[in-house]
């Protein structure tokens, strides 16, 4: 008697191999089918689209990323007036709830549009599409994008801008890269704002964050700026028109401009599989 | 926690794999995590059942692997083991390095069912 030819096989135990049955074997076949892609990739494909509109129009898109209340939207609101002289900007806002951000920017004269992602702690390639509806790109040539505030998750989304800016306000300590290397590591901008606040909260050392940023191979400038203080803000301008220039000229060689670090390296490590 | 909307993103991968493939559903999934993905493995495997659920993927089995945080070094060219918040070079202190591994946030391979019961 064996279990190989079913001789074995009786009218008394055919119920318990039967499918279903107790006893039943299931010979199922498994099949390994390699797929080596990156698991955000309809985010990134929807990215990419969105760079290609960006760049067919010839916009500069920025995503802004920091924790909640760095003062991304006062940096935005403290500089609109000096780069609404040289250019036409409009704004995306994410956040959680509320029309706040957008109404602060709106009020500043500026195309703002809110994104309220309800429970999402992140924006991503399909809700910016969305909004971009809602914008006329020939109409503009600067678009910042004011990620949701959080230093994790948004660091994973690419979302087609052309560079990252990450805030670290003074209040947040100088340890921050290195708790959240993930968001730090893919700045193409560093902004230390609230450097007001510099004489009362001394344990925050600048050199202390500028070697953290630096500890995650990151060569981004790291700017000191405060909105109390105009003169401070004269570097972030610089750099901006200095972003928009490279743009400009790699927009006209049919290339298109990238975060230094993208949300997905897949593409990379792919190859060296 | 953006790990759930990662999860739902892997589902419809792997939903599309194994469609592709005739399969019937899918046994094991197989991914590569690293430390710099900003993805947490542990948070992706609690979400994972939640996002399979009624999917061809409900049931499958999550392997995830975690890639070493590894580095090149541009000035001494050697390549050296990392950490998360520390990517300089073990050999010279560098910190003008590139990132080799660690960072990776992939679906490497996908196990299907083909066929079904046979007695």
């Amino acid at each position: 008697m064996c279990d190989t030819c079913g001789c074995n096989v009786t009218h008394g135990n055919r119920h318990l191999i039967a499918p279903g049955g107790k006893l039943a074997r299931v010979g199922e076949q498994s099949d390994a089918i390699t797929v080596l892609k990156g698991l955000l990739s309809e985010n990134d494909h929807a990215a990419a689209h969105n760079r290609e509109h960006f760049d067919r129009h010839g916009v500069l898109a920025l995503n802004l990323m920091s924790s909640p209340g760095a003062g991304k939207t006062a940096l935005l609101e403290a500089s609109l007036e000096r780069l609404q002289q040289r250019y036409r900007v409009a704004v995306i806002e994410g956040d959680l709830e509320t029309e706040n951000d957008a109404q602060r920017i709106r009020a500043r004269g500026v195309q703002a549009v809110q994104i309220v992602t309800g429970t999402a702690c992140h924006l991503d390639a399909h809700m910016v599409h969305g909004a971009l509806h809602q914008i006329d790109l020939d109409s503009i040539d600067i678009l910042f994008i004011e990620n949701v505030g959080n230093l994790v998750c948004p660091a994973s989304f690419d979302l087609g801008q052309h560079r990252n800016i990450t805030l670290l306000s003074v209040p947040e300590g100088d340890d921050k890269p290195s708790k959240y290397p993930v968001m730090f590591r893919a700045a193409d901008l560093v902004a230390v704002t609230k450097v007001d606040l510099l004489p009362v909260l001394d344990d925050f050392s600048v050199e202390r964050a500028v070697d953290n940023v630096r500890a995650l191979a990151n060569a981004a400038p790291v700017l000191e700026l405060s909105t109390r203080r105009e003169d401070s803000l004269q570097a972030w301008l610089d750099w901006l028109d200095a972003q928009v220039e490279q743009h400009r000229v790699s927009c006209e060689r049919g290339e298109s401009l990238r975060p230094r670090v993208q949300p997905d390296g897949a593409h990379l490590h792919r190859q060296a599989l | 926690m953006h790990e759930m909307a990662v999860c739902q993103g892997l589902i419809d991968q792997v939903e599309e794999v194994a469609r592709a493939e005739h399969g019937r559903r899918v046994a094991r999934i197989e991914l590569s995590v690293g430390p710099l993905s900003g993805v947490e493995p542990q948070l992706l495997q609690q979400a994972f059942p939640l996002a399979a659920a009624g999917s061809l993927a409900e049931g499958a089995l999550l392997a995830i692997e975690t890639a070493p945080v590894r580095v090149h070094c541009d000035e001494c060219g050697h390549d050296s083991e990392a950490g998360p918040t520390r990517l300089v070079c073990r050999h010279c202190g560098n910190w003008r390095t590139r990132l080799l591994s660690g960072d990776e946030l992939l679906l490497m391979r996908v196990e299907i069912i083909r066929e079904q019961a046979y007695v």
